[in-house]
């Protein structure tokens, strides 16, 4: 469906003032009532009662394999020093779904998201996207193949426009070539559908008021919209979504939510880090509990979150305080030996 | 979203208990952007000898809370005293000659620095006390007197803890704050971290913990809070709040099931 709206609404001399035009804090009331329409009609969208029916019969164990699996990990590893920040046997992201990673504070959450997006290179392990390898496949071209990702902290481009940040999404732009460069005929045509498929995308998210308004006067929620919208851009087949909500203007939640499950029935895998636990709960077909680098439990929301396995791991169960000054002093002398080795890996480094 | 939301908890627990504290914090107000507010009055007391752990879920106010004891974070209102005498935005430096020391959750050490010097720099307003203190400090943990030649920035996550606790020991602290000293840690030096909290505490230094490992921390401590946005939600003892089905809960959203 072609934008066929000259974009001359720049009404607004922009950056003259961040404070909320009127006719902005109107619209927001209406993304609202559009969001929670929309909600009423995905939560059991086809594709939603698909995902969650592909997934019924798959046991709620780490490393299940899922019957459409769009990834499978094996083996990844990441080390910082000392520490091993994720160490995932095996992993397998259903195709179509909505799957959550949740975790305590420094599980590896964040870690695995960067593997898995070529934003930061594994120690040992491998793993697959829509079948074909992505093992150190550097981000860009992870992006181009269809996995697209976005930040706990937005990466808006603050001094751009919203629409310059839209078209910076675009991949694969002629333009971009030394050689085609020079003629503008060849990329003028692709500028414009770029710039049809951004403006329908700004209207989807509620952002085409601030079309020509700096990226860095929009709020927190506004930014997290538009770098989903500039993420869909590269027109992705799996979105990833690190803390969508962290940040975000209650108010907005409820829209963003919306636009989250609307990925799911447009066809879109989604994977997404969350602390949230009510979000998680509202939107996946499945989560992912990481502690201490691995993957701990995975199931439905309400089977994963009365898993002992997932309290443990936000409580912190591994180990209970010796009730003896025996077993105080044996976990002492374990605790020392690790210490040791630990240092001479170090020092043999 | 937030569906958790817990009733701030009545101040008449506190209020009765406070008296006789080495450190108390009074409905503390405070927060880092202007406007908006992490702390949402907060009180806290610790008991001579006293260990107390803070938990919560993640972005409760927890660190936030003991980095407002410490004058880290600018107190919009309410009052921090220490035997009664308001240190109320004090700075650092007059905190730790005065007998509070705080361990930060990171960068908790000079990495260009070695063993030795780290634990000078926590005695620079007392050089003089060195040896007396290393010694003292070294028996705590014998780790840093084996390597007090080598620089800290060469040492693992666990050891840098030891240091960075063993610093903070050096000016005879009669208060430790900690902030998160497990985090990171693989379980075995989790357990040696809980460990040699206890033993600190054992000679007579009261402690305030935050934790993420809530169930350890509260197996160690006299008494526990558990913060929930920026508000005391429970407390009680360890082991009254370790087997409260309404802190895990908090942890877990409304869908636990304890």
């Amino acid at each position: 469906m072609p934008a066929d709206t000259a974009p001359e609404h720049a009404p607004v001399p922009t950056g003259s003032s961040p404070a909320p035009r009127p006719g902005a804090a109107g619209h927001e009331d209406a993304a609202h009532e559009d969001a929670g329409h929309e909600d009423a009609g995905s939560a059991l969208g086809p594709r939603t009662l698909a995902a969650r029916q592909a997934l019924r019969d798959v046991p709620h164990v780490p490393g299940a394999p899922k019957p459409d699996p769009v990834v499978v990990a094996d083996g990844v590893v990441r080390r910082f020093g000392g520490l091993t920040a994720v160490d995932v046997q095996h992993l397998e992201i259903q195709r179509g779904a909505i799957t959550a990673l949740i975790g305590p504070n420094g599980a590896g959450k964040t870690t695995l998201f960067n593997l898995l997006t070529g934003f930061d290179r594994p120690d040992e392990g491998s793993w697959t996207f829509e079948g074909r390898s992505l093992s150190r496949v550097p981000a860009h071209r992870v992006a181009r193949r269809g996995m697209v990702r976005t930040f706990q902290l937005t990466k808006a481009l603050s001094r751009l426009t919203v629409i310059e940040n839209m078209r910076l999404g675009a991949t694969g732009q002629v333009g971009e070539r030394l050689g085609t460069a020079m003629l503008g005929r060849l990329w003028r045509g692709q500028e414009e559908s770029n710039t049809r498929r951004a403006d329908e995308l700004l209207r989807r998210f509620k952002l085409d008021a601030k079309r020509e308004d700096f990226a860095g006067s929009l709020s927190g929620g506004q930014r997290k919209l538009l770098e989903m919208a500039r993420a869909l851009m590269t027109e992705p087949r799996m979105v990833m979504l690190d803390e969508p909500m962290a940040g975000v203007n209650p108010a907005l939640t409820q829209s963003l939510l919306g636009h989250v499950k609307d990925l799911r029935e447009q066809g879109m895998s989604v994977l997404f880090v969350e602390h949230d636990m009510d979000m998680v709960r509202d939107i996946s077909d499945w989560v992912v509990v990481m502690a201490q680098g691995s993957v701990v439990a995975e199931g439905p929301p309400d089977a994963v979150m009365a898993d002992p396995a997932v309290i443990d791991a936000y409580l912190g169960g591994h180990h209970d305080a010796p009730l003896t000054e025996d077993d105080e002093q044996e976990q002492l002398e374990a605790a020392e030996a690790e210490l040791e080795a630990e240092h001479d890996r170090e020092v043999g480094r | 979203m937030s569906a958790r939301e817990t009733e701030p908890q009545d101040r008449s627990e506190h209020l009765a208990a406070a008296d006789g504290a080495v450190l108390r914090a009074d409905e503390l107000v405070a927060g880092y952007l202007p406007g908006v507010n992490i702390l949402n009055s907060c009180d806290l007391h610790v008991q001579p000898g006293e260990l107390v752990a803070i938990i919560g879920p993640n972005g409760a106010g927890k660190s936030t809370l003991l980095k407002a004891l410490f004058g880290l974070v600018k107190v919009r209102s309410g009052a921090v005293r220490l035997r009664g005498d308001d240190i109320t935005g004090l700075g650092a430096d007059k905190l730790v000659r005065r007998g509070v020391g705080f361990v930060p959750q990171t960068n908790n050490v000079f990495p260009s620095l070695t063993i030795a010097e780290n634990l000078q720099m926590g005695l620079y307003q007392a050089p003089k006390r060195f040896p007396e203190r290393f010694e003292a400090v070294v028996e705590l943990f014998p780790t840093l007197g084996k390597r007090r030649a080598q620089r800290a920035g060469s040492l693992s996550g666990g050891e840098r803890q030891m240091v960075a606790m063993g610093r903070a020991l050096m000016m005879e602290p009669q208060v430790l704050l900690l902030d998160e000293p497990s985090a990171g840690l693989s379980p075995a030096l989790q357990d040696e971290v809980f460990i040699r909290t206890r033993q600190i505490n054992r000679t007579g230094v009261s402690v305030v913990m935050v934790e993420q490992n809530a169930r350890r921390c509260l197996q160690i401590c006299d008494r526990g809070y558990v913060l929930d946005q920026g508000r005391n939600a429970y407390s009680g003892t360890g082991a009254e709040l370790a087997g409260d089905p309404k802190v895990i809960q908090l942890y877990l959203g409304t869908l636990a099931k304890a």
